[in-house]
Parts: C-alpha cells; structure tokens; sequence
C-alpha cells in the first residue's frame, strides 16, 4: 500500500530515471531494507551487498479487482462451453473439422490432441489468433511497416491482401536502445563486414570457424561488463539451455525463479540437477529453500549438495519486475552458493551506463558468478554471452555443448554487435550511446507515469522498460490488438500459456528510438481504446510484490 | 440530441456486454445460438415473474395478516393452497 507521506518523501528525493543522475537515494517500500542510506552519503559499493539498495526500488503489483476476476472466468465459461459444442460438431462431422487430429490408425495409441492446451488452441487461441505473428516487412525500429492480412475462415487460414499497413508505432520490439536501423554507423560497419568475411564461417568455433572478429568481440564483452573472460554464443536461447548442464549436474541443486524463462528451465531440466522453485522475486522463500538445501542436504543420503546454484533473471519479460540482486547476492554470499543471472532483457536498458542490472544497484559484477545475458534485444543482433571469471570461461570453452557443437557467429552480425557496444560505452567518441539509455530511462519514466495516471494496471518497476498492461478477459485480448492496429499502433498481447489463465496482459516495450511525439500519440490511442473496452481497472492500491498471494503449489521437487 | 446520447451509450453496453462473455470473438451462427438462449432465458425468467410474483406477494401479505391473528390453522391452509 501506498502511504501518502512516503510518496511524498518520494518525490521530495527526486529519484532521477535510471540513476542517471548520482543523488537519488530516496527512500524505499519495501520492509526489506535494514538500513538506510542517509542522503548523498556516498556509500562504498562493498557494503551495498548487506541487503541494501542505493536507489528506490518501486515495484508493485495491484490485485486483480475480484468482479474483474469473476467476469473474466464467466468469459472463459462461455468459450469453454462453445469449445465443448464445436469439438462435439466436429467429431460428428457437422462441421469441418481444420485442426489437427489422431490419425485413423493411431486410434487405440495414446491421444495427442486431447489436453487442455490442444483444446484451448483450438477453440480459444483460434478465435484471437489475428493477433499474434503478424508478419512485417520493414526494419522494426520506433515505426515498422505491416503486411495487411484477411482471413475468410475465422482466423484458420490467413491471405495478404497485398496491401501495406505503413508507420505503425512498433510498442513490440525488445529494441530497447534502437540499435535495430537499417541507416547508421552499425549497418555501415556490418555492410563492411560483410564483404570482406562473408556471411558464414560454416564451421564450429572449436574447429575453424574462430575468427579474429570473435575474439575482439569476447575481449570487449568482457570489458564491457566488467567481468574478466566473456564468451559469445549464436543464440541466446542455447546459451542457457547448453550451459546450465555443462555448469551442473546430478548432486546439485538448482534454485529457480518460478518466472524463469524457458530457456533456463529447459536447461536447468537437462542438466540432471535437483531443481527447486521460488517465489516470484521473493527473498524470504529463496533464504528458506537455502537453509533448507543445507540443512538437509540431499534426499535420503543426506550428503551435502555439491553445488548450489541460483537462476535468476535480470528484469523478467512478462511481469516487468526486476530481480533484487541485492538480496540476491547477500544471499548467496551468506549461503555460499553460486549465482547465475540472465540478463536477457536487462542489458544495454538498465543503469546508469547501460550494463544492466549490476550497474543498475552499483554493484560489483565480480559477486554474480555467471553472467549471461543476449545480444538480441539491446544491440539489434543476434546471439548470447556468459561473462565471468576466466577459469569459469576457459571450462566453458571446452566443455559447453553450444561452443562445441555450434557453429559460429556470422561476422556481419558480430560487428552490429561490436559496434552498437562501442557506441553505448562512448568509445566511438560521441555520447550516443549514452544519450540512448538516458532517453529510454525517460520514456520508460514517462510511459509508465501517464498510463498510471490514466488508470490502468501496471505491472512491474517503475524502471523496467517492459510495460505489461492488463487486459485480463479473453475478448478483450483480441479487440485490444485489432482495436491498437487500426489505429496503426503495433503491440504485443500475452495470454494462456505465457501468463496464468486470468492475467492476460498487452506487453509494451519502450525503446530510445521512441520520441516523445510517438509516445504521446501511442498513450492517446491507449487511452481511447482504454475508454472503449474499459480496461482501466485500476483502484489504485498498490500491493508490494511479497504480500502478492500465491499459490501454495510452487515447491515442486523433482527428485529422480 | 439525448436520443442519440443514449443510442450511444446502449451500443457502449452492448459491446461491454459482448466482451465480458465473449461474444465478441463469437462466429454468426454462434451469436444466434448465444442470443437465442440468452433471450430465451430472459423471457422465461421475465415471464415467471409476471406469472408469480402478484401470488406471491398476495400471500406474504396475507401471511403477514394471520401472523398478527395468530391464526395457525389458516396458516396452514394458506401455504398448502399456495
Ligand atoms: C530471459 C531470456 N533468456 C534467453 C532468451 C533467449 O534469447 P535469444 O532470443 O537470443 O535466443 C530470452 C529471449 O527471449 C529471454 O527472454
């Protein structure tokens, strides 16, 4: 809950967006601070990892309304029962049945298509499906151009009109500093690239694929992030699910944020670790599952785990909150455990210099054992990195499977990377980069602030540039998309299976190529369609993320 | 000027109503069903009023007359005729 006189405080302190400015330390929400820093006290960053923040942490999360709640499982009522009438149509061939279905002489196997999932992509997805996957044919900076499509068949098939939808406002793209340009330093130099190496090396970076290129880009990832040895990876989503197993095995313990993305728990799955899950960002639980792991140690042998590690994300993509690294690491020194963050998303949009989350709390980088992070979201590339100590790094080099076995990185796409991570470092000689992650800080600030005010529900920090705004109910996720693209606004809606049943939410990633003039004519357009659809939920009680309810289920072991 | 106000806000239900129940992302054929069986029931519930609820009222009327008579026999009557 938000106290009047704390709020005030607040904005007394004048918290500047992103800590780009150094006297930000108001004061904070949250009951887990032991001490507070008094103002402009220039604290050592070593004794910032006591379970202190530097800067406001505001996140917060309302509850859903309960006639919210009721409303929204009436509406899935009703398409579950139509569902039911249409499965029944189909199997007595009333209906033509366009889906997929067991084959005549797999009748007698175990059914494919019969769980919730099949049953709702069918009958529930089908209907708003108009909405997802919309193909694009220009560069999706701040404005992208869209192929129209109709659909005679309700949503099964689709045909191009041939037209071109043009300068829609992109609020989809993780472009989160706007490196994603088909003009520019980046694209000059990667054309350059291009010519005089080629498109592809076709081989593994263990055999002859290593170039020259990749080497500097490890040695300035490296630097960058403040880390000793960095190693950079093809693709974002194997670098975790490939690493995770080379890092641990059977007799670890593997403890996961149950928000996690799919590629950690994918790899955290395939490592053959004991995994365990906890709360959402939620201190207490993980200190618990801690004491527990050493306490007990393993099931039934009771021998000490051999390793202990901790998966975390950097600013989660869904609920837009951001990891209490903080607490995280004071933790995981006191439990003396290891620490892997995903900073994905986090990246090139947080902090002062764009380093993500460490530079975000001014911590030391040296205290997250494994820092991986993409290249695909901030730097408009492709690929993935683990940053860390360089014994961590050379044992990865020989022993991950996506270092063995894939093959390397294209050097077009390795010097977008280069050089969009010149640019944010100022080593180009401008302060572009710089003046990028200040003007994402100011829309995130700002976007956030005015969607607030109109009413909706916001999930997340306060910092975080990933905006998900609620829609809760199964029609409106639909009308909320078709509604946004008439009006030439792309954005993204989230539903079931990415998000629980009832918290459907359309998902806005801010970017510094956005001007204030786009996001202006963006929040007008959010606010009319607010307005049509009512969506602006909002009473304005803000509930702080550990007093959220959860369900008591999450403490799934998975014990072989 | 008013009617047109209020044309507006009964079609602004309508579509509030349509996106709470999902009729919205409803086929035709699918509306008419939804439609038919929604009107149905208002009606036969409607009707059901119409039908019962003088009765009723007449009777907790009475009811409440012989409760201040204190007339038990009648009282019995009166529920079993009911
Ligand atoms: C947290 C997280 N990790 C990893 C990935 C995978 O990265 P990539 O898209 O580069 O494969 C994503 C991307 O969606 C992500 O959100």
């Amino acid at each position: 809950m938000e106290r009047p006189g704390r709020a005030a405080a607040v904005a007394g302190a004048q918290p500047r967006a992103n800590g780009c400015s150094g006297a930000g330390h108001g004061t904070l929400r949250n009951g887990y601070v032991r001490r507070f820093p008094a103002p402009d006290t220039q604290v050592d960053h070593i004794v910032h990892n006591g379970g202190l923040y530097k800067r406001p942490f505001n996140e917060a999360f309302e509850e859903t309304p309960m006639l919210v709640a009721v409303l929204t499982y009436v509406g899935y009522g009703v398409l579950t029962l139509f569902g039911y009438l249409r499965d029944f149509m189909r199997q007595w061939k009333i209906e033509k049945c366009q889906n997929a279905t067991e084959r005549e002489e797999q009748k007698d196997f175990v059914p494919l298509y019969q769980d919730f999932e099949n049953f709702y992509t069918r009958n529930l997805y089908m209907r708003i499906r108009d909405s997802w996957n919309r193909p694009i044919c220009s560069v999706p900076g701040a404005k992208v151009d869209m192929m129209e499509r109709v659909s005679h068949d309700y949503n099964w098939t689709f045909t191009y009109t041939g037209r071109v939808i043009k300068d829609i406002i992109n609020m989809g793209s993780y472009n989160y500093l706007g490196f994603a340009q088909n003009t520019g330093t980046c694209q000059e130099a990667a054309a350059k690239v291009l010519s005089q190496y080629g498109a592809g090396v076709c081989s593994s970076r263990q055999e002859m694929g290593n170039l020259d290129k990749h080497e500097e880009l490890e040695k300035l990832v490296a630097r960058f992030l403040g880390v000793e040895s960095a190693m950079a990876y093809g693709m974002g989503f194997a670098t975790n699910s490939m690493n995770i197993p080379a890092l641990v095995g059977k007799g670890c313990l593997i403890l996961s944020d149950e928000l996690n993305h799919a590629s950690l728990v994918l790899g955290a799955r395939l490592s053959g670790a004991t995994i365990r899950i906890f709360k959402h960002n939620n201190m207490q639980s993980l200190e618990k599952l801690l004491k527990d792991a050493i306490v007990h140690g393993q099931p039934r042998t009771r021998r000490p785990w051999k390793k202990i590690l901790i998966l975390v994300e950097g600013i989660y993509s869904m609920e837009g909150s951001i990891v209490r690294l903080p607490e995280v690491i004071a933790l995981k020194k006191k439990y003396k455990s290891y620490l892997y963050l995903d900073e994905a998303h986090s990246i090139g949009a947080l902090g002062p210099s764009g380093r993500g989350v460490v530079d975000y709390f001014g911590l030391n980088p040296e205290d997250v054992d494994i820092m991986m992070g993409t290249f695909t979201k901030s730097f408009g590339a492709a690929g993935g990195y683990i940053g860390g100590k360089k014994e961590l790094i050379d044992y990865l080099r020989t022993y991950s499977h996506s270092a063995v076995y894939a093959t390397s990185m294209s050097p077009p796409v390795v010097e977008q990377i280069i050089t969009s991570v010149k640019c944010i470092m100022g080593e180009d000689g401008t302060i572009v980069g710089k003046a990028r992650v200040q003007q994402l800080a100011e829309n995130t600030r700002y976007f956030r602030r005015r969607l607030k005010e109109m009413g909706f529900i916001i999930y997340g920090n306060e910092d975080s540039p990933v905006v998900p705004l609620m829609l809760y109910m199964p029609a409106k996720i639909g009308a909320f998309g078709r509604e946004m693209l008439k009006r030439n606004i792309g954005v993204v809606v989230v539903g079931f299976p990415a998000t629980p049943i009832i918290e459907s939410r359309a998902r806005f990633c801010l970017s510094a190529a956005h001007t204030k003039e786009m996001l202006d004519r963006a929040l007008k357009e959010i606010d009319e369609v607010g307005d049509l659809l009512q969506l602006k939920y909002s009473r304005h009680r803000l509930v702080p993320l550990l007093d959220r309810p959860f369900d008591e289920t999450t403490y799934e072991e998975t014990e072989d | 000027m008013d009617i047109k106000n209020m044309k507006n806000y009964l079609y602004w239900l309508f579509c509030q109503f349509e996106l709470i129940t999902c009729s919205y992302l409803m086929e035709p054929w699918e509306k008419v069903l939804f439609y038919t069986f929604n009107i149905t029931m208002l009606f036969m519930v409607l009707y059901t009023a119409y039908i019962y609820v003088p009765i009723h009222i007449s009777t907790a009327f009475q009811f409440s007359r012989i409760l201040c008579s204190k007339h038990e026999t009648t009282y019995l009557v009166v529920i079993w005729t009911f």
